[in-house]
């Protein structure tokens, strides 16, 4: 359960005004507990094929699906991280990560446990009857993805989840994701612009071109990491001094610099 | 010059040199004898007539008992205008068809003022509590229904998706997400509809036959005892003042309480 399929999907933003084509016949397939992360360069479409698949947009051709369903709303088999965490204000930890139990229609007994879990799981213990603002940006990311993580999700749907952190915080949320794609595999739809992170976390890589955005490559990079034994090593710095990382890194840079022409970072 | 912050010491002085002005003013008009006494009544004039209405009944009750009565209706009126207003706003900001339903009507409705109401509310409603009540109601109405609207129409729209994607119904993310989400804007709208409901309160008070501030400044005017109608403005004046500040204080308390503020 929790695979995604993009089948020729298009999508055209203000078809009415003439319109903006934002994604060109997007063909991709995503296997249970599969992680893949999408990069590519700013405005390519990359966060909307996301979207797609939390059921915020529609495409405006082709079919995006889950399962083998063709998605039609949100909903909580398809868990969303935002970047800019999307924490209920007024609501402390422990009701953040609560509400999607209740809409779930849990006893209380069981959500207890549940949150104590996700709260364990995401270090947030001490935290629990906190409010948002009261916490760190690291902190609110952690309680953003408890609150994912503890409906139990078939996909995890993460856009740009870290792009809101600072770097040291940001290299401790990339190691934490890891262990826990680890401990709970999922299927994880990653979007993001960093290209280490991408290479760090997923499975296979996706790489976009600017807009129409299509897909120009897909990176395989778990048989590399397999084959390198990456798991070996605890620290991402560590990981991200191997050779084949680098190589993969590199070659993924060239390919969206090419894409970004001579405006290239 | 707005962006040097006044001490408390400045602002209540350039507060009573405002106050200060204005009762000299007065006071010089209406002792040198260039406006005539009945025309306008000396600041202490007023002043005596207040202290005398604290315990001399004028049109049948003291000053006090003329506002307990208008604060009765009043409560009622807004007290009515926010538990429409409130849901009403709140379900048009989440259900499109409700906009478009009510939106037309209320758009035009709104510009009726209060007063306009003074026949058809004595006529429905009669004179007792029903048809003043109905004219506060009018004044206070259109703030508690706009903000509401407004506040639940303009909630930031990755709030709205995240309770989507947690699965949240419709009644629960009326409660639990716009009403929140809308909480500030609805205490602002609540002042000011606080506000308009105070001011609508001599017109209501027109049509009604046993007390109430309006009412006694409508007595006093038809006697030309124009040191009470002064009275009754001034009153009015003062309580409109308290009843701001005291919402503005509970708008304070909340707005530090959702740390929205130091």
């Amino acid at each position: 359960m929790g695979s995604i399929r993009f089948d020729k999907v298009d999508k055209v933003f203000g078809p009415r005004t003439g319109g903006v084509k934002a994604l060109d016949s997007i063909d991709l397939e995503i296997a249970e507990k599969e992680f893949v992360a999408i990069v590519g360069p700013s405005g390519c479409g990359k966060t909307t094929c996301l979207r797609m698949v939390a059921g915020f947009e529609a495409p405006s051709a082709g079919v995006v699906s889950v399962n083998g369903k063709p998605v039609t709303a949100p909903g909580p088999d398809r868990a969303v991280v935002f970047q800019q965490f999307a924490l209920f204000p007024w609501k402390t930890v422990r009701e953040n990560i609560d509400l999607g139990l209740r809409n779930k229609g849990l006893a209380k007994p069981e959500r207890d446990e549940r949150i104590a879990g996700a709260l364990k799981l995401m270090n947030l213990e001490s935290h629990a009857d906190a409010f948002p603002h009261q916490l760190s940006g690291g902190m609110q990311q952690r309680v953003a993805i408890a609150r994912a993580y503890v409906l139990d999700p078939e996909v995890l749907l993460m856009d740009e989840p870290f792009g809101a952190l600072d770097a040291q915080t940001r290299v401790v949320m990339q190691e934490e994701l890891v262990r826990l794609a680890r401990v709970n595999p999922r299927t994880v739809l990653f979007i993001t612009h960093a290209v280490e992170e991408a290479v760090y976390l997923a499975d296979r890589v996706a790489v976009m071109t600017r807009r129409p955005g299509r897909i120009k490559e897909i990176l395989d990079i778990r048989s590399v990491r397999e084959a390198e034994n990456w798991d070996r090593h605890q620290k991402i710095e560590d990981v991200m001094d191997l050779e084949s990382f680098v190589h993969l890194r590199t070659h993924i840079w060239k390919s969206l610099r090419e894409e970004k022409g001579a405006h290239g970072v | 010059m707005r962006d040097t912050p006044l001490s408390l010491a400045e602002r209540i002085g350039w507060g009573a040199l405002g106050l200060a002005a204005l009762l000299g003013t007065w006071t010089l008009l209406t002792s040198s004898g260039l406006v005539p006494r009945p025309f306008l009544p000396s600041p202490g004039d007023v002043l005596g007539r207040m202290i005398e209405l604290m315990s001399a009944p004028f049109a049948g009750a003291t000053l006090p008992q003329h506002l307990a009565s208008s604060f009765q209706r009043y409560a009622y009126g807004v007290l009515l205008a926010a538990l429409i207003g409130v849901p009403l706003g709140l379900l048009m900001g989440w259900f499109r068809w409700l906009d478009d339903i009510v939106t037309p009507l209320f758009d035009a409705l709104r510009f009726i003022a209060p007063i306009a109401w003074v026949p058809f509310a004595a006529l429905w409603f009669g004179t007792g509590i029903g048809g003043p009540v109905l004219i506060i109601f009018a004044g206070a109405f259109p703030p508690c229904l706009i903000n509401a609207y407004r506040g639940a129409r303009f909630v930031e729209p990755r709030l709205i998706e995240a309770a989507r994607m947690l699965g949240t119904g419709n009644l629960r993310t009326i409660l639990e997400i716009l009403l929140p989400a809308a909480t500030p804007s609805i205490v602002a709208g609540l002042r000011v509809a606080a506000g308009l409901g105070w001011q609508s309160l001599v017109g209501a008070e027109l049509i009604v036959a046993a007390a109430g501030v309006g009412f006694m400044m409508v007595q006093a005017q038809a006697n030309v005892a124009t040191p009470t109608v002064m009275a009754g403005m001034v009153a009015i004046g003062i309580v409109g003042m308290l009843i701001d500040i005291a919402l503005r204080q509970g708008e304070a308390w909340l707005r530090r309480r959702r740390g929205l503020e130091a």
